[in-house]
């Protein structure tokens, strides 16, 4: 049996671990696939009509259907802005985790396997940042970058490269002392490869658990950003944009607008979380029997 | 005389997810009052668990699924975790190979042991600081009453091995066991403390079982052995018997294997084949696989079957003397 | 004719301090800031096709030295040469006729890489086969060490400790080297293991014609394969020469108390074994005692040995000890 399908047949034991990634699952397909499944295209402004807007769950509209979840202030067809906005999460949180992993675990092995002086440096720094709330480091980046996609990740990136640079490092530090690491350069293998072929795959489990926390904190960050009108243009909806569309009708009856892109926001986080869970209980030799 | 410590039919099982692990399958053996006897075995032969179900100590998901352990009379299989809390230390303790299992870091050794001695009853502060460096001196610790105020940190590998026998030793308990307490430390300081270990037994009249896969060890220290493969004794007798003419073919295989029992250069005796995995073990004798003589018979599962003051469990044993 | 020459070698380790440690020694903590001494001005060479042992208790230096020969680790001065060429220069290794076995098999064979490949990836780098033949290579190897070439295609984890210290000496082999380091390679193993891995260790060595290195706390297995021995007490070697020689008559007081302290199996005695235990312990390799570092212990000990340090001076042709009385001692004259 490899590694893999151990790992996964461990994984499957959880119940609530695996609902959680079907869940993960099937938000990430009905996100890919919403342009052929939602009836209406959010980001098509001619397509809307005011006539429309703010009309409560089953309301049949202009276009001859039901708004199975209601409308938003603009007239929008709150599941398709829901799956549209996923899909811009989902987006938002890959390439941010994706690219904060690789410059993360990049600089955090770099400075275990280097040590001296480049180790110093880059560590400090890194704990420097650590000691500094995210989100603040990421609205200060948005505000003087703009908005914009590229701009949103470059903030996110920069506001959690240092995570994986800790987790990179603390694991490169204690691999690196093993005899495994001292056998490929006593052959000698040269440094590149002791680090790619060696190193690095042996770092990976704690990265891979901290990327899927990270990537849902990206989505939750993302969130946070566009509620506060500081994330994507307003052409874009996000999840976050449509909270906060929605918030100020919240006390006049008109919940869904706010509560159901909410309720999604939640559903995802919630299950990449107990994922992460699960994933990190399985790669803890403490908690193996 | 009745011994000290009778146990029969003891099994060990461990219900994992791969399976049920059969670490402890039918151990039974005697301990006499001062006798020494050593535990014999490599990775795997269900040692260190019999070690650890004689005090109650096997966590879940592993449990003593039958079998009696009887110590000074006392039935100890099922009874209370109260109960046997109060007799371990009392009655029967443990040296565990690695001492940092018994110290505590953030006490004195001299708190710890006092500690050790109020959980079994009051005791003045005076008396437990005298019992405690009675002990440290009869274990060989230097300037006694001083270390007593050390932390276990400032001490070195083997001298906190030592702490941990005396805090073994505390309650005049019948039955210490010790699992492989030297294997971690330099041969040098291994000696110092067989030497001790031998002294002690014989002044406290304390029966002593020594867990370990050194036969050399076990020898200088033992009377009787008790050899153990795959969760069952297979061998036991007295120590000297056992090593000069083995009976079950795993002994003589081990014996024959050391590189002191060949010419230097020459090869050396091998068993065959690896140690089995618990989990897979094969019906009738688990060493059948491995055994020169194993034949048709071995199908069945041997009874360890006693002629005189050896025991054997093999249906083709070598003759003794 | 020498293979191995370890010429004049030390290696001493600096303190790595954390900043905060820093803060705290200045601030009067106790935090060690003395370097340790591990390997001190050890010469001794190996004629080709010869295995030496190296023995001593933990701390004594021999896995760094085993570490410094196999060039793992730069030595701090002095050169380790293998046929008169260097086995490193500029701290980096430069030659791949020297290989490694080490200790625990469940440590020197990466947990993510198939046995094979691991075994593969040293010779294709260094252009001993090449990657469409790796296959075949590694075959060759793995049944040379009597494994199933089939298992190649494994992780190390699929294995037990016998076969994996099997495929670590496979590894090893594989990079065709001259000079095999052993650092204790069957102390992690079974009882019954041990004997096939030192079989197969003697088979290979004669078969390939191998020098050897082997690095062990274990004397009878020393005993069993080395030809000469050198024994090391806190970094420096007090004795060396013909195993056989130093197991019957050890000149040094050390090696008699570590001969001394090995229980053995004796077969025809009713009684226990009896043995002499070494008085005290190994002092620390921060602070080493002055003069001779075993005087503390020695039951030999005068005051020359307090103060002066003693070299290691030939006693016969072939035969080292650092001690001021080591002749003395072998008449049976010491007091």
């Amino acid at each position: 049996m490899t590694p893999l399908a151990r790992f996964w047949s461990e994984f499957r034991e959880n119940r609530i671990a695996l609902v959680a990634l079907v869940v993960v699952v099937l938000v990430v397909l009905l996100a890919i696939f919403a342009p052929l499944i939602t009836p209406q295209d959010p980001y098509d402004m001619t397509g809307l009509s005011l006539m429309d807007a703010r009309r409560p769950p089953g309301f049949v509209g202009s276009g001859g259907y039901a708004h199975v979840l209601g409308t938003d202030p603009q007239g929008r067809d709150l599941l398709s802005a829901i799956l549209y906005g996923l899909r811009i999460s989902i987006q938002i949180g890959l390439a941010a985790g994706g690219v904060a992993l690789t410059i993360g675990a990049a600089l955090g092995i770099l400075a275990a396997y280097a040590g001296g002086r480049i180790e110093t440096l880059i560590m400090r720094i890194v704990d420097l940042q650590l000691s500094f709330p995210a989100i603040l480091l990421a609205l200060v980046l948005v505000a003087l970058l703009g908005q914009g996609k590229g701009q949103l990740i470059g903030a996110l990136v920069a506001a959690q490269y240092a995570y994986f640079a800790r987790t990179a490092y603390g694991a490169a530090k204690s691999e690196r002392r093993k005899d495994y690491i001292e056998a490929a350069r006593a052959t000698p293998l040269s440094t590149r490869r002791v680090i790619l072929r060696h190193l690095l795959p042996n770092c990976t489990p704690p990265l891979i658990v901290v990327a899927t926390v990270q990537i849902a904190n990206s989505i939750s960050l993302e969130a946070t950003l566009s509620f506060l009108g500081l994330g994507l243009p307003v052409t874009e909806p996000s999840l976050g944009m449509l909270i906060s569309n929605g918030f100020p009708y919240m006390m006049s009856g008109r919940y869904w607008i706010s509560v159901y892109p909410g309720i999604a926001l939640i559903i995802l986080i919630v299950a990449i979380n107990i994922v992460g869970d699960q994933i990190r209980d399985q790669f803890n030799p403490r908690l193996r029997k | 005389m009745s011994p000290v410590l009778e146990v029969t039919g003891l099994r060990t099982h461990f219900h994992t997810r791969a399976g049920v692990v059969k670490a402890v399958d039918g151990v039974s053996f005697k301990l006499e009052q001062g006798e020494i006897m050593g535990l014999v075995g490599e990775s795997g032969s269900g040692k260190t668990v019999t070690g650890f179900s004689l005090l109650g100590l096997v966590d879940p998901p592993g449990r003593i699924v039958e079998g009696s352990v009887r110590l000074n009379g006392t039935e100890l299989v099922g009874m209370s975790e109260r109960d046997l809390r109060r007799r371990r230390g009392r009655e029967i303790s443990m040296v565990f190979q690695d001492p940092i299992a018994t110290l505590n870091p953030m006490f004195t050794v001299g708190q710890q042991m006092r500690m050790a001695l109020e959980s079994h009853g009051s005791i003045s502060g005076r008396a437990a600081a005298a019992r405690s460096e009675e002990l440290l001196t009869m274990v060989g610790i230097p300037s006694p009453r001083a270390r007593l105020r050390a932390y276990p940190h400032e001490f070195s590998g083997g001298m906190r091995q030592r702490v941990a026998i005396a805090i073994a030793l505390l309650h005049r308990p019948s039955v210490i066991v010790a699992d492989e307490p030297t294997t971690a430390l330099d041969v040098s300081i291994q000696a110092q403390i067989l030497a001790t270990m031998r002294t002690l037994a014989t002044e406290t009249g304390t029966s002593l079982i020594w867990i370990s896969h050194d036969l050399a060890v076990v020898s200088s220290l033992a009377t009787r052995l008790a050899v153990m493969y795959a969760g069952r004794v297979v061998e036991e007798g007295p120590t000297a018997d056992i090593l000069r003419r083995p009976r079950h073919p795993y002994t003589q295989g081990l014996i024959a294997s050391l590189p002191a029992m060949a010419e230097p250069g020459a090869p050396l005796t091998q068993i065959p084949g690896t140690t089995p995995s618990l989990l897979s073990l094969p019906p009738g004798c688990p060493f059948a696989p491995r055994c020169p003589r194993a034949t048709a018979a071995c199908a069945a599962e041997p009874v360890l079957t006693r002629d005189g003051t050896r025991a054997v469990a093999c249906f083709h044993p070598a003759e003794p003397a | 004719m020498t293979y191995l020459t370890i010429d004049h070698v030390s290696r001493h380790f600096a303190p790595h301090l954390t900043l905060g440690e820093k803060i705290a020694a200045r601030l009067g903590a106790d935090v060690e800031t003395r370097a340790v001494q591990a390997v001190t001005d050890v010469s001794v060479t190996v004629p080709r096709g010869r295995t030496l042992g190296l023995v001593g208790e933990s701390g004594c230096g021999k896995s760094t030295l085993g570490r410094v020969i196999s060039g793992i680790l730069p030595p701090s001065t002095g050169t380790v040469l293998l046929d008169g060429k260097p086995v490193m220069t500029g701290g980096n290794k430069t030659t791949t006729r020297v290989q490694m076995v080490f200790q625990d098999p469940f440590a020197s064979l990466d947990p993510r890489m198939k046995v094979g490949e691991a075994v593969a990836e040293g010779p294709v780098a260094h252009g001993l086969t090449t990657r469409a033949k790796a296959r075949d290579y590694v075959a060759g190897w793995f049944a040379r060490v009597g494994l199933d070439p089939a298992l190649a295609d494994r992780y190390p984890h699929q294995f037990s400790g016998g076969q994996r210290q099997r495929i670590a000496i496979a590894r090893a082999l594989a990079m065709q080297p001259d000079l095999l380091i052993c650092d204790e390679p069957v102390a992690s193993l079974d009882v019954s293991i041990q004997a096939q891995i030192i079989n197969l260790f003697l088979d290979l060595r004669r078969d390939l014609g191998l020098t050897c290195v082997f690095i062990s706390h274990d004397l009878s297995v020393v005993r069993h394969v080395c030809d000469r021995m050198a024994v090391m007490y806190l970094g420096r070697i007090v004795e060396e020469g013909a195993t056989e020689t130093v197991f019957n008559d050890p000149a040094h007081p050390y090696t008699r108390s570590l001969l001394a302290s090995v229980p053995e199996l004796v077969l025809d005695a009713d009684d226990l074994v009896q043995f002499v235990p070494i008085e005290g312990e190994v002092p620390s390799p921060h602070a080493p005692p002055p003069g001779c570092h075993f005087n503390p212990r020695c039951p030999f000990a005068k005051d020359i040995c307090r103060t002066e340090k003693p070299p290691l001076k030939p006693l016969t042709a072939d035969r080292f000890a650092a001690c001021h009385f080591a002749e003395e001692i072998l008449a049976g004259a010491a007091t």
